[in-house]
């Protein structure tokens, strides 16, 4: 292990430079390429300017590449965080901190969260040690079922953190959305109707559609933002748990041909799952949620994913509907409890691939980018995580990441914190003097 | 019969509430001036809901081939647990099955004791979390020690099923929210489902008061403009109300010792007596390693021990100060940064905790945590080790059974695998320590209540029975 993390900081330090033309080899692990194949033994990973070239068993290590020795180690795709406010706040209850939810904001779908972005967040820092390479941040609602624009971050010590920004709207159309409207489902669809409507107005006329009053129902930006929705040009993440409330949404299709949905929470899809597959809509799943926490998840069921899985449903997790405070690396928990329960008579799990995926390309796939981030498959970002054990164990942790091809800081404020505190008492000076 | 049955049980409960009517409030036979002294602790009940749990049958069972953590440290490999009548019996490495015994193999699989939870909200904010259902805070003012959360428990809420069948949780205490400074007093129930409150309370267990510091208090109160706002006046209100107690114990002290007219009741303070008189334990929420020491300092000014403080993110900070006051720490594995006071919580906390030989334990105070806390000791465990702190599994598991059973006063009957316990047992379907093991049976007091193999052993409370996830069995 020494070995490997001197090499480490050496390749470190070549990387850092912005010519990156380095051909890197990373050989002898267990490689879990996260597209749903299982874990391949003694495989080797080879990335070259930011890209994986290839990953696997019997791969040739290219001449003059910078070689790294992962033998007893899993060389795995980074996770792919489903669904996160990262970047977004400093903590949750720090409210002045907290850009997720602009509760008094006279503008709703409009809202674009990538200038917002802290890629210095001290989250960041911690989930990115922690094993998360790449993450969907969405906003929270304020005072309409449209919560605005997220955007697809990467996790990276750097300045740069959109991947790709204006990535899906996002709207509630549950128990939430009932709230956010004024009180009902019903008016919540209303909401959204009357919304879609305006954007077609505003496209027809855009000379005539004001828009601009306070008092405007669709503000003129929030009638343009919903433009690439009807188009399908942006994904639609709509977020509902209730069986009956799943079938209303995949209806909308029939109104709006050129919607792509994608449904976030779904913690009854296993009730109405063959229909979800059939239309082709992909799912980013509460993971774990097993308790009847609301009317809209009395059928909750830990056998969720697996059912939905099953049935051809492409089924990310995230931490949606879950206590996020263990931070977003707890998906690799939740991802193998999912192949915890295969093994319990009567539950619906999956199998390694297919955990490892909801947490790598299927929070990718669910964007349709896939080809780009979320698997160590050739042309993919190399975002990858070398790992002291099975990436889905509690005991394992990373050892080194890279995003884009770059080795990434290891030493979060975590850390910090741990080693001034490894003994707890004062020494020859303040504990504000160790460091 | 059912009739018949019913109306014996109801009459012997009320013949023994009157006893301890008769025995807590001795009526005064004659002139105030002579009144009798009723006696240490018999000025009024202190069980006015009494306990009636059960133990369910349970057969004589020997687990052998199996791998054994007995909860105080100990571990046995290939070894083999034997309980009946309830109670643990013998574990050894091999033992003989007595003639009536139900033989399990356990081969490839794992025992411990039951998973005790020492902070969950349970039945107080039970699932769904409605507002009809939202039971576990009176946040109506900053003391409200009079509040007991025994009297919010819902006991159909279904997240005891969950807790039980995958986490293998026999043991909880149900603690009041933490937005008052005095939140009230909890309640330790046994995990098995019943009828009332009363049926799943853990007999003889002592109550807590859950006390809180830190940014709820204040934030909840300063907010409506009403003291406390700020830290110190946590402080100002937790010592004015001490003193307070202080002299209510002693009016009551020696009115029970002298007699004469009995002192105003005062349920709240009834709470805060009982912990003065060492009956009560204090159980407190607190994050900051800063706020813990004052705290302490303050109930030694007044003349108590905080048993446990709860969540303690920076308990790391402070692991020696914790140890020379004999307070425990109960933790979450790796809960950080969801608040200010939050923000410097680390993985390391319990290990760093065990390495300065202070008491930690593993807390949920969630309806999902509580359902996977060996997971959370294995996170715990393993942070330990990349920082060097090398804890055996069988010492790791001591923070989910003997550790909260000692906090909860509770160590003399369960927690462990000792011969004379409560049979208190798990057997986990692998290591239990690792992602990939759920529990595969579940006694509690002997009874096999969760059976992973027979689907006529998994719980459905009746706010499940007839909906379509009817408790998660199908």
């Amino acid at each position: 292990m020494k070995a490997v993390l001197h090499s480490l900081s050496a390749l470190a330090a070549v990387l850092a430079t912005p010519a990156m033309a380095q051909t890197v080899a990373i050989t002898g692990g267990t490689v879990a390429i996260g597209d749903g194949s299982q874990p391949i033994d003694h495989g080797t990973v080879v990335m070259r300017d930011g890209r994986i070239v290839a990953a696997g068993a019997g791969i040739a290590v290219p001449a003059g590449a910078t070689v790294i020795d992962a033998t007893g180690k899993w060389v795995a795709a980074g996770m792919v965080a489903g669904f996160t406010n990262l970047g977004l706040v400093d903590a949750e209850g720090i409210r002045e901190s907290n850009d997720a939810s602009a509760r008094t904001s006279p503008f709703n779908a409009s809202i674009d969260i990538a200038p917002a972005i802290n890629p210095q967040a001290v989250a960041i820092g911690n989930e990115r040690a922690g094993g998360i390479t790449r993450a969907l941040v969405s906003p929270s609602t304020g005072q309409s079922i449209f919560a605005g624009r997220g955007a697809v971050i990467d996790l990276g010590a750097d300045a740069d953190p959109i991947t790709r920004a204006r990535a899906f709207q996002y709207v509630e159309l549950g128990e939430d959305g009932a709230s956010d409207a004024g009180g009902s489902r019903p008016a919540a669809y209303a909401m959204l109707h009357d919304a879609l409507a305006q954007a077609q107005d505003y496209r027809r006329n855009p000379a005539g559609f004001g828009g601009r009053e306070q008092a405007s129902l669709v503000k003129r930006g929030d009638a343009q933002a919903l433009l690439p929705v009807l188009d399908g040009t942006m994904p639609l993440f709509v977020h509902v748990e209730r069986a009956s409330d799943i079938r209303s949404v995949l209806a909308l299709k029939k109104q709006y041909p050129a919607l792509k949905l994608v449904l976030v929470g779904v913690r009854e899809g296993w009730m109405v799952a063959p229909e979800i597959a059939a239309a082709r809509v992909p799912v980013i799943a509460a993971a774990l949620a097993d308790l009847p926490a609301s009317f809209e998840a009395l059928a909750a069921t830990e056998s969720n994913v697996g059912r939905m899985t099953a049935a051809g449903v492409v089924t990310a997790i995230s931490t949606v509907g879950a206590n996020t405070a263990p931070g977003e690396h707890v998906l690799k928990q939740y991802a193998g409890n999912l192949v915890a329960i295969a093994r319990v008579p009567g539950s619906t799990g999956l199998n390694w691939g297919q955990a490892f995926a909801t947490i790598t390309s299927k929070p990718a796939q669910a964007l349709g980018m896939d080809g780009d981030i979320g698997s160590l498959r050739p042309g993919r970002r190399a975002d990858v995580v070398i790992w002291d054990g099975d990436p889905l164990e509690l005991a394992s942790a990373p050892l080194a990441v890279y995003i884009d091809g770059l080795a990434q800081p290891m030493r979060s404020r975590q850390i910090e914190l741990r080693d001034r505190y490894s003994v707890p008492q004062e020494g020859a000076l303040p504990k504000a003097y160790s460091r | 019969m059912t009739h018949h049955i019913k109306f014996r049980s109801l009459t012997a409960a009320v013949s023994a509430l009157a006893l301890a009517a008769c025995a807590g409030q001795s009526a005064p036979a004659k002139s105030a001036s002579s009144k009798p002294a009723p006696g240490a602790g018999k000025g009024y009940a202190h069980d006015p809901f009494p306990s009636t749990y059960r133990v369910y049958p349970g057969a004589p069972t020997l687990v052998r081939n199996v791998t054994i953590y007995d909860g105080e440290g100990g571990r046995i490999d290939n070894g083999a647990v034997l309980f009946a009548d309830g109670k643990i019996v013998q574990l050894g490495q091999t033992l003989d099955a007595p003639a009536d015994a139900t033989v399990i193999d356990g081969t490839g699989k794992w025992v411990t004791p039951g998973v005790i939870d020492i902070h969950s909200h349970l039945g107080d904010y039970p699932s769904p979390g409605v507002q009809a259902n939202s039971d576990g805070n009176e946040a109506t003012a900053p003391v409200t020690a009079d509040v007991w959360a025994e009297h919010s428990v819902w006991p159909q809420d279904p997240g005891f099923g969950r807790a039980l069948a995958n986490g293998g949780v026999t043991t909880l205490q149900i603690l009041p929210g933490s937005a008052n400074l005095f939140g009230g007093r909890s309640v330790v129930l046994k995990n098995v489902y019943a009828r009332t409150m009363q049926g799943m309370k853990f007999p003889g267990a002592p109550y807590g008061l859950k006390m809180a510091c830190g940014e709820n208090p204040k934030r909840v109160y300063g907010s409506r403009n009403t003291k406390p706002a700020t830290r110190m006046g946590n402080v100002a209100v937790d010592r004015a109300t001490w003193a307070k107690a202080v002299s209510y114990k002693a009016k009551w002290d020696k009115y029970e010792k002298d007699g004469g007219d009995a002192p105003d009741r005062d349920i709240a303070m009834d709470t805060l007596r009982g912990v003065l008189a060492g009956e009560i334990l204090v159980q407190n929420h607190c994050y900051r390693a800063d706020e813990m020491a004052i705290v302490m300092d303050m109930a030694k000014e007044f003349g108590y021990r905080v048993t446990a403080f709860h969540h303690a993110v920076e308990a790391y900070k402070i692991a020696d100060i914790l140890k020379a006051n004999n307070t425990c720490a109960a933790v979450w594995a790796d809960w950080y940064g969801f608040k200010m006071e939050s923000f410097d919580g680390i993985g390391e906390n319990l290990a760093l905790l065990q390495k300065a030989g202070a008491c930690g334990m593993i807390h949920s105070d969630d309806e999902n945590g509580i359902q996977r806390l060996n997971q959370e000791v294995a996170k715990a465990q393993a942070s330990g080790r990349r920082a060097g702190i090398d804890i055996p599994d069988a010492e790791a598991w001591e923070w989910l059974s003997i550790n909260p059973a000692r906090a909860l006063g509770i160590a003399d009957r369960t927690g462990s695998l000792k011969p004379g316990k409560m049979a208190d047992i798990v057997l986990w379907n692998g290591n239990p320590l690792s992602v990939y093991t759920r529990p595969e049976k579940v006694w509690i007091d002997g009874a096999l209540l969760y059976d992973a193999t027979n689907p006529r052993l998994r719980p459905v409370s009746d706010f499940e029975l007839g909906q379509p996830g009817a408790g998660d069995v199908k």
